[in-house]
Formats: C-alpha cells, sequence, structure tokens
C-alpha cells in the first residue's frame, strides 16, 4: 500500500499543528464556532449529541495493522472503547473531548493517517472497490488513481469552500463495487480498444434528499487528463453550484438544471484551457505511485480444494462461511475473506478495541498485514492463503466475526441514527439489529438469497438507503414519534437503480413484520434462481404494497415483550432532542 | 492596514459601496484613489478610465469574464467575499489571473479571516484586507500554515510531481 514520503508526512503533521491551534483559539474565544465550524469540519471533527465526533479517513478503505492499532488505542485512550466504520469506507469515534482532538490527530498522523476532508463542503476521502487489485474481475487497478486523486484533492486551495460536499468514487472491475453511481464524480477505470488505460467520467449522481444515478459527462477520458479534467468539473460546479438553498447545492441540482449536455459543454470549454497543461498525469508519477501497490509476496500456491472440501462436507458453519464470506482471488491458492461485523444483535459496523488489535493480528498473520474496508460496513482480508482458511476461521470465530451473512438480509447497512446524530429523524442501529434477530436463522436467511437492506435515520441517507433493495428511512412527523418509510426495488453496482417508496410509513416495532411480508410475497412470486430484486422489477411494486397493507399489523406490546424503547447499544442512554 | 506581499502596510485605497438608495449610473465616484463596484465601471466607465488610478471590485456572483478587455485598466481588482466560506471567490481569482492574464494587486476584502488566507494567496490574492474586528497580526500568521503543496494553482505553477523527484516504492527501487 501507498506510504508517506517526506512530502505527505510534512503535510499532515502541519496540519495537525495548524488544527492544534484553531482548537486553541476557539477554546480562547479567539474563533466563534460559526468560523470554527467548517474548520473542524474540514478536520473531520462533528458536533453531535453526545459531544464532538471524529471521522478518520481511510483513503479508498485501504490500512495496514499499525494503523487498525491506531484506532484500538484511540478507542481505548480518548473513546469508549469501540469505533464505527462507515459506508464511506472511514472510521468514526463518538464520545471524544475537543481539547483532545489534536492530541488523536497527532496519534494519528504518527501512522500516516488524518481526518482531512472527511467532512465539510470540500472533495471528500475518495472511495474506492474494496476488492481492489486481488478481484478477478479487475481491469485496472484502481489504487494508484484513488492515491493520486487523494493528494490532489487534499488541501486544494480553489475547492476548498464548495457549495456543499463532494464525493468521489473510483472502480476498476467489470463488477462495480464502489457504488460510482451514485457519486458526485464516479470514475470507472477501463481499457479501450488499444489497450490504452482511461476513465469513463460520471457525473452528478448521489443519494440524500434528491436521489439521482449519475450521468456520462465522457466515456472515455485518457488517464493523463483525470486531474485536469475533474479540476474544470469542480470549477464550474464552484462557480455555478447553488448555494442559496443547502438541499439544492449539491452537483446533481445543478447537473439536472443544466442537462448533461450543457454542464458538459460548460466544463469542456474550461478544460480547453487546461488541456495537456502541468496538471496533466505523467507516466514517471503514475509509476511511482503504482509502485507502492504491487503484489505482495504471494507464493506459488494451486488451488486447494480437496482438504477444503473435505473439511466443508463435515462443518455446516464452515462450509457457510466459505459460500458466503469467502470470494475468489485472482491469484490460485489465495482467497479474498471478508470479516462480517454484522453478527446478530451488535451495531452494524462497530468493532471494538479488542476486536481491531485482533483484526490487525489477523492481517498480519494471514494477510501481509494490510485490511480493508468495505462500503457495506464489514472488513476485508484480500490475501488469505487457502490452505489458512480453516485456521483463519477458527481464529475469527471467537471474535464474532465469522457470521456467514455477506450479502445476505443480515448483512444491513446502518447509519448511526438518532442515538448519536443530530441529523437523524429516528434510531437506526436498535432497528438494524431487531431485523437481525428476527431474520437470524441461516436456513431462512440463504432461501432468501442475496438481498440488500439498508437503513438511514432521515433523508439524508448515510445509511443509502436509495440503492437497497430494500430501504429504511426515518422521517419526521408531528408527534415527534419514530416512523419509517419503506421503499423497495434500489440497486447498486451495474444495475444501478433507486428505491421507491411502497406507501404510508410504519412504526419502529412493525418494521421487522413489514420485511417479512415484502420477503413472504418475494418467495411465493420468484421463478427459479431469480434474486429479490429481479422479482421487484419484474412483477412490479403493486403485488408487494398490496400484501404488506392488507392485514394490520399485530398490536407493538405482544411484539417487543413488553420492553418497551429497547436499550440502544453499549447502554447509551436513550435520548435524542427531538424526542 | 492591509497585508500585501506578505508584509503588514498602510493602505491608501477606499472601498466604494452603494448603498442602497443609490445606483451605479448616478453615484458620485470621490476622488482619489478608489475600488469601485464592478457594476458601477460598468456604468461610468468613460469617466473612470480617465481617473489617474482606479480599481474595481467583483462580489462573489460576478465573473472575472466581467472585466475581460479591461484588467489593463486597473491599479487593483478586488473581491469581496460576503462570508467567508463562499468559495466562488477563490474561482473568480484563479480565473483574474489565468484566463486574463491579471499581474496586478488582487486584493480580497469583505470576510477575509486568518484560516482562509493560505488558500487565498494560492489562487493568487496578493493583498488582504482582513476583517477590521482582527488582529492584522494574528491574521498575517494563516499563510505561514503549510510549507509544502500537492497542487499546482497561481502561486506554484507546477504540481509537486513535476517539480521533485519524489521516491516510489523502496521495495521496487531498482536504480
Amino acid at each position: 500500500m501507498y506510504r508517506y514520503d517526506e512530502y505527505d508526512q510534512t503535510i499532515v503533521d502541519e496540519r495537525v499543528k495548524q488544527f492544534r491551534d484553531q482548537v486553541r483559539r476557539r477554546l480562547a474565544g479567539e474563533l466563534k464556532e460559526e468560523e470554527f465550524l467548517p474548520l473542524r469540519l474540514q478536520n473531520g471533527l462533528y458536533m453531535q449529541i453526545h459531544g464532538y465526533m471524529l471521522r478518520i479517513a481511510v483513503p479508498y478503505g485501504l490500512i495496514s495493522s499499525p494503523q487498525m492499532r491506531m484506532f484500538a488505542h484511540i478507542a481505548r485512550k480518548y473513546d469508549r472503547g469501540y469505533g464505527h466504520f462507515t459506508t464511506r469506507q472511514n472510521i468514526q469515534f463518538n464520545w471524544l473531548k475537543l481539547e483532545e482532538t489534536p492530541d488523536i490527530l497527532a496519534d494519528l498522523a504518527s501512522v500516516q493517517m488524518h481526518g482531512i476532508q472527511t467532512s465539510g463542503n470540500c472533495i471528500r476521502n475518495i472511495t474506492s472497490d474494496e476488492f481492489a487489485g486481488v478481484a478477478q474481475d479487475e481491469v485496472v487497478d484502481p489504487r494508484p488513481y484513488a492515491e493520486i486523486m487523494r493528494q490532489w484533492s487534499t488541501f486544494h486551495p480553489e475547492f476548498a469552500y464548495l457549495p456543499r460536499k463532494f464525493k468521489i468514487a473510483i472502480s476498476g472491475a467489470t463488477d462495480d463495487r464502489a457504488a460510482i453511481y451514485a457519486h458526485d464524480i464516479g470514475l470507472s477505470a477501463i481499457k479501450n480498444a488499444q489497450g490504452e488505460t482511461g476513465f469513463k467520467v460520471l457525473v452528478g449522481g448521489g443519494l440524500g434528499r434528491t436521489p439521482i444515478i449519475g450521468s456520462v459527462i465522457c466515456e472515455f477520458l485518457p488517464w493523463q487528463h483525470l486531474l485536469t479534467y475533474i479540476e474544470s468539473i469542480m470549477r464550474v460546479y464552484n462557480q455555478y453550484g447553488r448555494r442559496d438553498n443547502k438541499y439544492k447545492a449539491r452537483i446533481k441540482i445543478l447537473v439536472k438544471d443544466l442537462g448533461i449536455d450543457e454542464f458538459r459543454r460548460q466544463v469542456e470549454a474550461d478544460w480547453a484551457d487546461l488541456e495537456n497543461g502541468p496538471g496533466t498525469l505523467t507516466s514517471e508519477e503514475v509509476d511511482r505511485v503504482t509502485s507502492f501497490f504491487i503484489d505482495p509476496p504471494y507464493e506459488a500456491l494451486s488451488d486447494y480444494n480437496a482438504k477444503l472440501n473435505e473439511f466443508q462436507a463435515d462443518n455446516r458453519p464452515f462450509s457457510h462461511w466459505m459460500a458466503k464470506n469467502v470470494k475468489p482471488h485472482r491469484i490460485p491458492g489465495y482467497a479474498i475473506v471478508v470479516l462480517s461485523l454484522k453478527k446478530p444483535g451488535e451495531a452494524p459496523g462497530d468493532a471494538t478495541a479488542e476486536q481491531m488489535d485482533f483484526i490487525a493480528d489477523l492481517a498480519d498473520r494471514y494477510s501481509f498485514g494490510e485490511l480493508r474496508i468495505t462500503h457495506k460496513q464489514n472488513l476485508v482480508l484480500a490475501d488469505v492463503r487457502q490452505q489458512d482458511l480453516i485456521s483463519l476461521w477458527q481464529e475469527a470465530g471467537e471474535q464474532g466475526l465469522t457470521t456467514p451473512n455477506i450479502g445476505m438480509l443480515t448483512d444491513i447497512i446502518s447509519c448511526p441514527g438518532a442515538e448519536f446524530c443530530t441529523l437523524a429523524n429516528a434510531r437506526s442501529i436498535p432497528l438494524a439489529k431487531l431485523i437481525a434477530e428476527r431474520f437470524e436463522n441461516l436456513d431462512y436467511q440463504y432461501d432468501i438469497g442475496e438481498i440488500t437492506l439498508n437503513i438511514s435515520g432521515c433523508v439524508n441517507a448515510c445509511g443509502q438507503h436509495h440503492i437497497g433493495n430494500i430501504g429504511i428511512t426515518g422521517v419526521e412527523k408531528k408527534d415527534h414519534d419514530e416512523w419509517y418509510q419503506v421503499s423497495i426495488g434500489g440497486a447498486e453496482g451495474n444495475d444501478s437503480s433507486l428505491s421507491k417508496i411502497i406507501g404510508p410509513s410504519f412504526t419502529f416495532f412493525q418494521v421487522p413484520e413489514v420485511i417479512e411480508r415484502l420477503i413472504h410475497i418475494y418467495l411465493r412470486e420468484r421463478i427459479e434462481a431469480e434474486r429479490f430484486i429481479d422479482t421487484v422489477r419484474r412483477i412490479g411494486h403493486a403485488p408487494f404494497k398490496e400484501h404488506v397493507y392488507a392485514n394490520d399489523f399485530v398490536a407493538q406490546e405482544e411484539h417487543n415483550n413488553g420492553c418497551g424503547v429497547m436499550s440502544a447499544q453499549y447502554d447509551v442512554p436513550y435520548y435524542s432532542p427531538r424526542f | 492596514m492591509i497585508i500585501k506581499n506578505n508584509t503588514i502596510v498602510t493602505d491608501d485605497w477606499s472601498v466604494l459601496r452603494l448603498s442602497e438608495q443609490e445606483t451605479a449610473e448616478t453615484v458620485a465616484v470621490p476622488a482619489g484613489k478608489i475600488i469601485v463596484p464592478l457594476k458601477v465601471w460598468q456604468a461610468q466607465r468613460g469617466n473612470l478610465q480617465r481617473c489617474e488610478a482606479i480599481g474595481v471590485w467583483l462580489g462573489t456572483d460576478e465573473r472575472a469574464e466581467d472585466l475581460k478587455g479591461d484588467i489593463e485598466k486597473f491599479s487593483v481588482i478586488a473581491v469581496h467575499f460576503p462570508k467567508f466560506s463562499d468559495g466562488r471567490g477563490f474561482s473568480i481569482a484563479y480565473n483574474l489571473r489565468a484566463r486574463l492574464g491579471y499581474r496586478g494587486e488582487l486584493r480580497a476584502i469583505g470576510d477575509v479571516l486568518r484560516d482562509q488566507l493560505f488558500y487565498l494567496r494560492r489562487v493568487g490574492f496578493d493583498a488582504f484586507a482582513p476583517r477590521p474586528d482582527r488582529n492584522i497580526e494574528d491574521v498575517l500568521k494563516g499563510l505561514a500554515d503549510f510549507s509544502e503543496v500537492y497542487q499546482h494553482s497561481i502561486d506554484q505553477k507546477l504540481p509537486l510531481f513535476r517539480r521533485t523527484q519524489r521516491k516510489g516504492n523502496p521495495a521496487t527501487d531498482t536504480a
């Protein structure tokens, strides 16, 4: 993976120094909160319900074991012993003190990490395919380009105060695992007929209040022009994106208002001036950055089928895990392992300090000391020898990391929700837990098959509910109670689509039953190996809607065994300013 | 006092702002070194270009291109930041320097604060009139926040990768 040189380290160290002084001035009253706000946000620091929340950048989801151990250290020293991995491949800590944040950033800088531009109206951390470099369907390794864009976007002087946040995702495989259609800019690294590398560039995708699938602005952008072309997109957006209404300030609204053809014309008019200018990438620079992403010292192995098959035959849980959590690797004898952070009963995406240390050790022993964070809030050991799978499974299982549910119904994507976030209308994590417990039976999950379920506590869509096969959104109602809208038909990847709401919203305790009814229709209507999403697309929303609303719901009390409002994770006192 | 070329200097320019009752066509532009709004320049250019020294300022909803063909006429061009977080001014400055080739004084006025100064200088501002309630010595420190940058912009014509020989992965170093 990429390692800092003296330039990278200097820039990050100077950022820590700068932020330390900004915090000092804030605490001394020299900076007003409104002036401090964008400064702290651009270091990933939010003021949430319980105090300050810090979002740490994990560039394109790739980290080393010492970096993971640093997360464990931060969780123990400054927080309450755990962290939350996010849908943008970052990690968040929820219980921090402002005056300690410069020390946390200094600790992070010591392992080449930071919170730079993980929030605020700037270019955010760049996300990518969690299987980059090891996937069998990869055409171009996106990691060097993601790193080149990370450096280019870090403290870009012209684009630090955009109309709104700006998210870039890059994928280099035939199967899009980076949700590039749901980003402000989505890049698909491809090869043309001559075998030259370039990018299909999408612009104006995004979720939130106005979900839109990105439009193609350029079918094939030769790699040399990556940074200058993005610069022109940013400049048009910076000047003409709306600033009068924050809900209409994302680039997707500008692209929609102008139309993709006019937007493209403006971008290309700006770019005419930059094409082949000094910002053009050089092969030396691409080669230099690429040198950090060479293959680890793989052994010459052949696929290890016999022993694994034998063990699987005798061991159903292992066989489940192999089927769901282990993915094919491009190198013979190796496998990609997804460690599930979705054990029913636990908060999706959370890991304790003990788990983090443990996972770092696993990475050292089984996967060349590296890890990936997925946008589905799981962790990946990308380079595991197949002959080690049995022992890895046994060890990881002891820490609750082998739930064989990747891609299944309980692999729920969830935002932190109203227990943590001031924007949320409703709780997400306890709902995710309730659903996961209801559908915990693996045979039932496997019968249902491939499905995605995404929960966001509000319309801002951090849980990416618009691109879940089933999407759940916390909505605000006059009585300030928790209500949830349920939508179906969303998907990410190559066949991205946005979900549609099925009808009036539901209470917290009705939601699992709603999902049960949706599943029921799917199981009744599906043809052969059709996935849930395929059935929805084939038969439409009507049968689902009809069945969900056909019968009353059993009274809540009978469902919740009298426990009323469920206690939240880690004994967080349940309160929110909204209730 | 303003910050110019990295030092604090006295300033003898004044900025003309239209009150609600005044219009660009009829406002009386005082004699002396004065920075007028773009609209006043456009309305009264016949008279104004006869002044010995004249400046113009742009709002963030105006565009550098509005001064196309005119930039030689100004001793100073200013960009007014109504709010420090209004980032349009950064692209206006970039366009004035890179697209229109303006080489004179480019001044940031309005809500100009320490923590934006480094970026402002990078995109081509060389003069800063900090918000009057701020200590100008403190604001000046903002210029020293970083000693190295990745991207090219106005202050730095080449990106880091074209300026230096950065090292690749030592594990693959065959040289």
